[in-house]
């Protein structure tokens, strides 16, 4: 299939910087299923469109996911790579957004495999779920620690909080909490009962506030 | 209902999942139970904190790096 440079929208500027969906040159926001059409008839410049719509989110969800800033670049690249690849086996019984998503999540499960063998890497659940969510952090925490924080420093307090965690449980925070899909979909997406992934969601929300309580107690 | 109880529903409760009932002993016993207010606020902030937009923002270089490649290996090898 050939490639196709021209519109919608100009996708290149002169400068050959892509617009983004911020762009005032980029006009009203193109419907995503217009863009796929587009995209899947061969227009580099609608399936850039789509990446600029969510690279931002990806690139989140790598980082949620893998805890490393090079593992986050990876994963993005290759994400938006499969999804071009494959965009003409994509049937769009799904949102756009949740399918790359899943691709997402496929790469960063096989390069956490990857680093099984590393000490920070729990892909399985641990046996003891339920003695894992019980409190024992009880203190109040400092009134807004995002604002007395340096982002940076911020960003690693909840990495690390993260990485404690098994990935099943990370990765099922961070589809419903984070990125904001459904329960259903979260289910879909990990191969797990809609029960599971509420039981997960329960431990996975308990088990961070635990950690970054640690740090963000008051006094 | 015990503060085992109110622990096992609090995802629930953030989530506005429980029937009218089970919310209104939940809310009375978050009202005279320090431990779990204390609880239910801070995993309320936790899911606050992961989906503040200004955290881990997509640098620069990262996103120019992926539209080259994109570019490169998308338009070189067509579908």
């Amino acid at each position: 299939m050939r490639l196709d440079n021209s519109s919608p929208g100009g996708s290149l500027e002169s400068s050959g910087k892509p617009v983004t969906s911020n762009s005032p040159q980029a006009g009203l926001a193109k419907d995503e299923s217009v863009l796929v059409t587009e995209a899947k008839a061969g227009s580099y410049a609608a399936f850039e469109e789509l990446v600029n719509r969510y690279e931002k989110k990806i690139y989140r969800l790598g980082l949620n996911l893998t805890g490393n800033p090079e593992d986050a670049e990876d994963l993005l690249q290759e994400t938006f790579l499969k999804a071009f690849q494959h965009l003409p086996t994509f049937r769009e019984d799904s949102r756009f957004y949740t399918w790359i998503v899943r691709i997402a999540i496929n790469e960063g499960l096989m390069k956490l495999r990857k680093r099984r063998s590393s000490k920070e890497v729990q892909v399985e659940d641990p046996s003891n779920e339920d003695g894992d969510s019980i409190p024992r952090e009880f203190a109040d925490w400092r009134l807004n620690p995002e604002q007395e924080m340096e982002r940076v420093e911020m960003e690693t307090i909840l990495r690390n909080a993260a990485k404690a965690l098994p990935v099943t449980f990370r990765t099922v925070f961070f589809l419903r909490d984070v990125e904001g899909l459904s329960t259903e979909e979260t289910a879909e997406m990990l191969n797990l009962s809609v029960g599971a992934v509420k039981a997960r969601l329960f431990r996975a929300r308990l088990r961070l506030r635990e950690e970054l309580s640690k740090i963000l107690k008051r006094g | 209902m015990n503060c085992k109880d109110v622990l096992q529903e609090i995802s629930n409760y953030l989530d506005e999942n429980l029937d009218e009932d089970l919310k209104h002993t939940l809310k009375a016993h978050l009202k005279c139970c320090q431990h779990c207010q204390v609880i239910f606020d801070t995993t309320r902030k936790t899911i606050e904190l992961y989906c503040d937009g200004k955290l881990y923002p997509l640098p620069d270089q990262v996103r120019d790096r992926l539209h080259a490649a994109l570019r490169q290996k998308c338009q070189a090898q067509p579908r």
